[in-house]
């Protein structure tokens, strides 16, 4: 089993119906993920993808087995989207939509509490275990499986780094895009957490950016627990202009916080390899799996 | 969205946060007429830009006269205003607010913010306020008091109450400080805000408590829900160019440099400008097209670029992904080339979905176009081509 997810997880697709919803489950199921099923509200009893279409989730899960989610509904319904599919025991979801209001996040979040449901995003290209399965909007073509976990907030930069990674002749245990959002489901510690605990990862990239304290949060959790595998970590927009809001809604500072250099300070004390350049990470990451 | 002073007292109003009596003017008759509207003998002409700082700046005058509200409306009317958070060309002031100026006793600092680590909406609390609060907290953060909100329960009585009393708040005041804060929640809540700070909130002998100063931003993302608050949208306080890039779906930040910058993704688009700025590069700005960005949308967007008179080299560096593919990039490069024309050096590095089809699609088209492999071989290109910044 690889982290969150393996070939036998069954997976829904939430806005089944819509355009990017078809085009990236096709692809989805084209690279080996279990999908069962898909909801619409008001499209229950019909067939998409030659596969079942139901009213909700609950009925969904009923009828499917199905134990994980993938959240294609547009920003204005999406939280309610997560939102009843933690009411339905879901146990893991990837939102995919962009440009969910933040309030929105902040209620969903407070459900996701005590409750058994893990969400990665909203904003997230989701997650990839290469040759197995993928949720999400992710690329497939230069991944290749091996021992190697990434976990980022930026889809794109994932996908250089995979490239990166590749080039080098290793491969990856799991990719995870947590997403760009202020607030979000599953942060980098969770993430550090189940990569640790995984026997097929043996060294973990994390993939930060400026903004937010998920990068200094990962380096607490670090200086408190050591390690066990070689932590990479690359951290982007040391030469962004400070109080612009740089695409993400989450690279605003707010009050000098996350700025890039002290999250790559934070990280540096707590034992993390920094790649200097973006245009390093690969090689970071060899030497790193080497020590 | 961010918001002026003025407007962003009008919602706090609304939720029964006081502030001192005031009236927008667009001409020091106005700013005269509204002082005498008023009433009172003394008053604040406050120029209406989006940045803070305004008051070191000269950009808060006070009056004794309406005459002299007149005379401060005129200067200020018409002029640039320069704050640490203008940049050096500073904000034109095309509208001056003028209020009654009170007297009070204290000075406190109150915001309501989203705290990430939370994942929570926050109040954030000071006993004392004013221009360097930033500085100060972040020097001596045991000063920032702070309540974290359940969005369930919302701002409780009894927290306000808390909060209101390490303020050091008795009495009325503090009476007037638990409804502030629970009113500055509802606010926040209400009209999807993703910033409020009331800076200061002055105390006065009796014990009111008013906003003397609000700085207020708005979700963007939650504006499809706030149709009524569209015609907040000050358009003249934006970057004429970013403006633009807004209307075609891009994140387009105008920075200083010479080298024009097209990337998809943030998180990306960040480590290219970190790589460029390291190989001794000045990017002209960071532009992140965004997953679903159509082709004609990305013909606007290398427009912008071709338009910028500072740009003396251009990068485009896509990797294409699950749906953004490069192959629309090209296409939608080589009409903006077509139609705007393509004056100085291009540089693209296309890698990912389509990649090879985006190569063709320049070459085929008759582009200049230097092709590069990887991210750092890109960012050397582009340095070389559009020259290093001065020394």
């Amino acid at each position: 089993m690889a982290i969150l997810i393996d070939s036998d997880t069954r997976v829904i697709c939430q806005g089944f119906t819509g355009a990017q919803a078809t085009y990236h489950m096709e692809r989805a199921i084209a690279y080996g993920t279990k999908v069962v099923g898909g909801v619409v509200p008001g499209k229950g009893g019909r067939g998409h993808l030659g596969l079942p279409v139901f009213d909700t989730v609950a009925e969904a899960r009923e009828a499917t087995g199905a134990t994980a989610s993938a959240v294609f509904v547009p920003p204005r319904n999406a939280a309610a989207a997560i939102i009843e599919s933690i009411d339905a025991d879901i146990e893991f979801m990837v939102c995919v939509t962009e440009r969910v209001p933040v309030l929105d996040m902040v209620r969903v979040k407070r459900r996701l509490e005590g409750s058994g449901t893990r969400l990665v995003g909203p904003n997230s290209q989701g997650i990839m275990v290469p040759g197995r399965c993928k949720i999400g909007v992710m690329p497939a073509h230069l991944e290749r499986p091996g021992k190697v976990g990434i976990v980022s907030r930026s889809a794109s930069l994932t996908s250089e780094v995979i490239e990166q990674i590749s080039a080098q002749r290793l491969g990856q245990s799991a990719s995870i895009g947590i997403g760009g959002d202020p607030v979000h489901g599953m942060g980098f510690v969770d993430c550090l957490k189940l990569f640790f605990a995984d026997p097929d990862t043996e060294c973990v990239v994390l993939l930060g950016e400026i903004g937010g304290s998920d990068e200094e949060e990962a380096a607490a959790f670090l200086a408190a627990n050591p390690a066990p595998k070689p932590v990479v970590a690359y951290v982007a927009g040391l030469h962004a202009p400070t109080e612009r809001r740089m695409g993400h809604a989450g690279t605003v500072n707010v009050f000098g916080q996350g700025d890039a250099a002290g999250k790559i300070k934070a990280l540096r004390a707590a034992g993390v390899a920094i790649a200097a350049s973006p245009a390093e990470i690969g090689l970071t990451v060899r030497q790193a799996a080497r020590a | 969205m961010n918001l002026h002073e003025y407007q962003a007292k009008d919602l706090l109003r609304r939720h029964g946060v006081k502030s001192p009596a005031g009236q927008l003017a667009r001409s020091s008759d106005e700013a005269a007429e509204a002082a005498r509207k008023l009433g009172g003998t003394r008053w604040a002409v406050k120029a209406q830009i989006h940045a803070g700082l305004r008051q070191d700046a000269g950009g808060v005058q006070f009056c004794d006269t309406p005459e002299a509200v007149a005379a401060a409306a005129a200067k200020l009317l018409g002029s640039r205003l320069v704050t640490p958070q203008t940049g050096a060309k500073g904000k034109l002031v095309r509208s001056v607010y003028v209020e009654q100026a009170v007297a009070y006793e204290r000075e406190l600092y109150l915001a309501a913010l989203v705290n990430r680590s939370a994942g929570r909406v926050a109040l954030i609390a000071a006993r004392e306020g004013g221009n360097d609060i930033e500085a100060r907290l972040a020097a001596a953060p045991e000063q920032m008091l702070s309540l974290v909100i359940d969005p369930e329960t919302g701002v409780t009585e009894a927290e306000a109450g808390r909060l209101a009393g390490e303020l050091g708040l008795a009495g009325a005041a503090a009476e007037q400080a638990v409804g502030v804060m629970r009113a500055l929640d509802k606010a926040f809540t209400t009209f999807d805000a993703s910033l409020i700070e009331i800076n200061p909130l002055a105390v006065t002998a009796a014990g009111d408590l008013l906003a003397l100063d609000v700085k207020m931003v708005l979700d963007d993302n939650a504006q499809f829900r706030h149709a009524d608050l569209a015609a907040l949208r000050d358009e003249d306080e934006i970057d004429p160019a970013e403006l633009e890039a807004q209307r075609y779906n891009l994140n387009y930040v105008h920075l200083e440099g010479n080298i024009g910058v097209m990337v998809n993704g943030a998180g990306l688009a960040l480590a290219t400008v970190d790589l460029l700025k390291e190989q001794g590069g000045e990017p002209a700005d960071f532009m992140d097209v965004r997953p679903e960005a159509t082709r004609a949308q990305i013909t606007h967007g290398f427009k912008l670029l071709l338009r910028n008179p500072a740009v003396t080299a251009i990068l485009v560096n896509i990797y294409g992904g699950g749906i953004l593919r490069c192959d629309t990039v090209a296409e939608g490069i080589a009409a903006a080339c077509k139609e705007a024309g393509l004056n100085v050096p291009l540089i693209v590095r296309a890698a990912g979905t389509n990649g090879e089809l985006a190569r063709k699609i320049l070459m085929s088209q008759g582009i200049p176009v230097t092709f590069a492999q990887t991210l750092a071989q890109a960012a050397a290109k582009v340095v070389e081509a559009g020259g290093r910044k001065a020394a």
